[in-house]
């Protein structure tokens, strides 16, 4: 592959503001194809403004993003884009009127034109492939838990098979062995449909676990981007906090 | 978008062996609709050459495994089709559950005569809850919540106050000019003033602001209490030993109580300066003549009779607002739901009001 086909999105010079509220200043980020790339940071560090920046939700006050080699700023491109990408809400934004079929059936239908049978056999099949039973499908949004919402969230975002996935917090909210579950689901997922993935995240297990590398926000810029194990060598006071905040703590606790 | 080349399957006949060849983009944006079935009759183990395969995502391959069931069993397929056929199969779910049966009439009807029974269990039980805190309140004051109470009235009452005294004041004209022709024809064009003067009075000085507020007030009160449902609002306020009652009914129910008369009183001079200006246009009726008229023809007890249905009403509304906002639960659509419902309540509930009131001031014979 070339270099250029290497990088799935790239950001350069990204300046945003609100009012007199500076929150990215000549921010450059590139992602990788096929790799998982986790966004960290304080909160407040304008993570979600950075992704809703990437995902055209608002038009920055400088800078280039580029997503599949084109550039953002040019409206039928983006539209060509935007069905190549799939996006996972921090709290899963699923549509309350629709059953949770209809949910992973609405872009089908929108942008595929899939009908009838074969579109319910898709729909079931996507359902399936995030690990939830046939029988969830019947049901409404509002019936399901935390976890079983942040999965069906997942099977829209995979409904028409994007090659770029951006999930917001897909671990906070669910107690450990249902975020390992996850995590696992992501992975696997990520390695068999031939993913990119950007996540948003603070679960220090997700990022030993499953992801390829970091990019950590702080200062109005990306500070550092790098594999797990390069960051937790790094200098940066917040970087340095974040990983052995942890392990301090517990031993302070300890004493 | 390029959609690339169209996905296909065929049989390739070599010596009696059959080869199923895939071919093409198998791709969501390909497959709107699956792809003609072959037959492979002769063979029960066809080989499958996927090496002219172009693009294959998950869709893809559902359209794969439907089409050749055994295709995920199948030897020798590049590693990362395998995997991604050995996926989709485990996901592969046969039909949901069929849909719940209809069930039959009398089961229907019997639900919705339950729902209606449960309906009207929960009405007294809200009823007997607005009257404890209202009795409390009466004995102590104190209870009441100046501010709430103060913000109700201004949005509920002072801000439909323009809009109310315009409605009557068209109504009041628009009742004199039809009654002023008929009136003309009989030749006694004076008797417009009592005509005037008693349908606004007890009326429509009455039913106006009543069907405004309903639409207005009943609406804002069922979206605002059901909201702070739906966000856990009144759950948190219940934990912190705040009762909802004072807190969130009682205000809105006391803030009409108390704003709906005299949003009456201003509606009926509306309605009454309607007419006046009306027959004096029309029929060069004089206002000095219009109002010494009315003093002398049009009792008193008119007005009376007109504003003592008004509490009665504003409670109704503010009643059916305040108790669908607190039967919302769950999603969006339900608070949509109960605010129409809410509406359609009041307005009905008002207008039945209005009709026994009719009646039992006609046999009383005031």
């Amino acid at each position: 592959m070339s270099e250029e086909n290497d990088q799935i999105i790239s950001v350069q010079g990204l300046t945003t503001r609100f009012g007199d509220h500076v929150v990215h200043e000549d921010l450059d980020l590139e992602v990788r194809r096929g790799e998982i790339l986790a966004i960290i940071g304080g909160s407040g560090s304008g993570k979600s403004v950075l992704v809703n920046a990437i995902l055209g939700l608002f038009e920055p006050h400088s800078g280039t993003i580029e997503i599949f080699g084109k550039e953002m700023s040019n409206a039928s491109d983006r539209l060509a884009v935007d069905r190549r990408i799939g996006v996972m809400f921090q709290h899963g934004a699923l549509f309350s009127s629709l059953t949770v079929r209809q949910n992973v059936e609405a872009p089908l239908i929108e942008h595929a034109e899939l009908r009838g049978e074969w579109l319910k056999r898709v729909a079931l099949m996507k359902i399936g492939l995030v690990g939830l039973e046939a029988e969830v499908a019947r049901q409404q949004p509002t019936e399901l838990s935390g976890g079983m919402s942040k999965r069906v969230s997942v099977a829209r975002a995979l409904a028409l098979d994007p090659e770029l996935l951006f999930l917001d917090e897909p671990t906070s909210g669910l107690d450990p062995i249902g975020a390992a579950e996850f995590d696992q689901l992501i992975r696997t997922l990520t390695d068999t449909l031939g993913l990119t993935v950007v996540m948003i995240t603070h679960d220090l297990d997700s990022l030993y676990s499953i992801c390829d590398r970091a990019a950590v926000v702080a200062d109005r810029k990306i500070v550092e981007i790098a594999s797990i194990p390069e960051l937790e060598q790094s200098d940066h006071p917040w970087i340095k906090d974040f990983f052995a905040g942890r392990a301090k703590r517990a031993k302070e606790r300890n004493c | 978008m390029k959609l690339g080349s169209r996905p296909e399957i065929f049989v390739r006949e070599e010596q009696e062996n059959a080869t199923l060849v895939v071919s093409g983009d198998w791709i969501t944006q390909n497959l709107a609709e699956l792809p003609p079935t072959v037959s492979y009759g002769s063979s029960d183990h066809p080989e499958i050459d996927c090496s002219e395969l172009g693009r294959i995502d998950s869709v893809g391959a559902l359209a794969i495994l439907t089409l050749v069931h055994r295709a995920a069993k199948i030897e020798g397929l590049p590693e990362n089709l395998a995997r991604l056929f050995e996926l989709v199969d485990a996901a592969t779910q046969g039909e949901d559950a069929s849909e719940a049966a209809r069930h039959p009439l009398h089961v229907r009807l019997g639900k919705v005569v339950y729902r209606a029974g449960q309906s009207i269990k929960t009405s007294a039980r809200f009823l007997g809850k607005l009257e404890v805190s209202l009795v409390r309140s009466i004995a102590n004051p104190s209870r009441i919540r100046p501010v709430a109470l103060a913000s109700s009235i201004q949005k509920a009452g002072l801000e439909s106050l323009p809009l109310i005294a315009i409605m009557t004041f068209f109504i009041g004209a628009v009742v004199a000019l039809i009654g002023s022709d008929l009136l003309e024809q009989l030749g006694a064009a004076e008797l417009v003033v009592e005509l005037v003067g008693i349908s606004v009075l007890r009326e429509f000085g009455v039913l106006i602001p009543a069907i405004l507020l309903a639409g207005r007030s009943t609406s804002t009160f069922a979206a605002q209490i059901g909201a702070m449902r739906m966000n856990q609002e009144t759950e948190a306020m219940q934990v912190m030993g705040i009762d909802l009652f004072d807190a969130l009914v009682l205000p809105r129910f006391l803030s009409l109580l108390i704003t709906m008369p005299l949003l009456s009183v201003i509606a009926m001079i509306a309605g009454l300066a309607g007419g006046l200006v009306a027959s004096w246009g029309i029929m060069g009726v004089s206002p000095i003549l219009f109002i010494e008229r009315l003093e002398s023809a049009v009792e008193i007890r008119h007005f009376w009779v007109g504003i003592a249905k008004v509490p009665v009403l504003a409670a109704a509304i503010a009643i059916t607002g305040c108790r669908h906002g607190l039967a919302v639960k769950g999603d969006v659509e339900q608070l949509g739901s109960r605010v129409t419902v809410a509406v359609v309540q009041a307005l009905f509930a008002i207008i039945f009001l209005d009709a026994a009131f009719a009646v039992l001031f006609n046999v009383f014979g005031i």
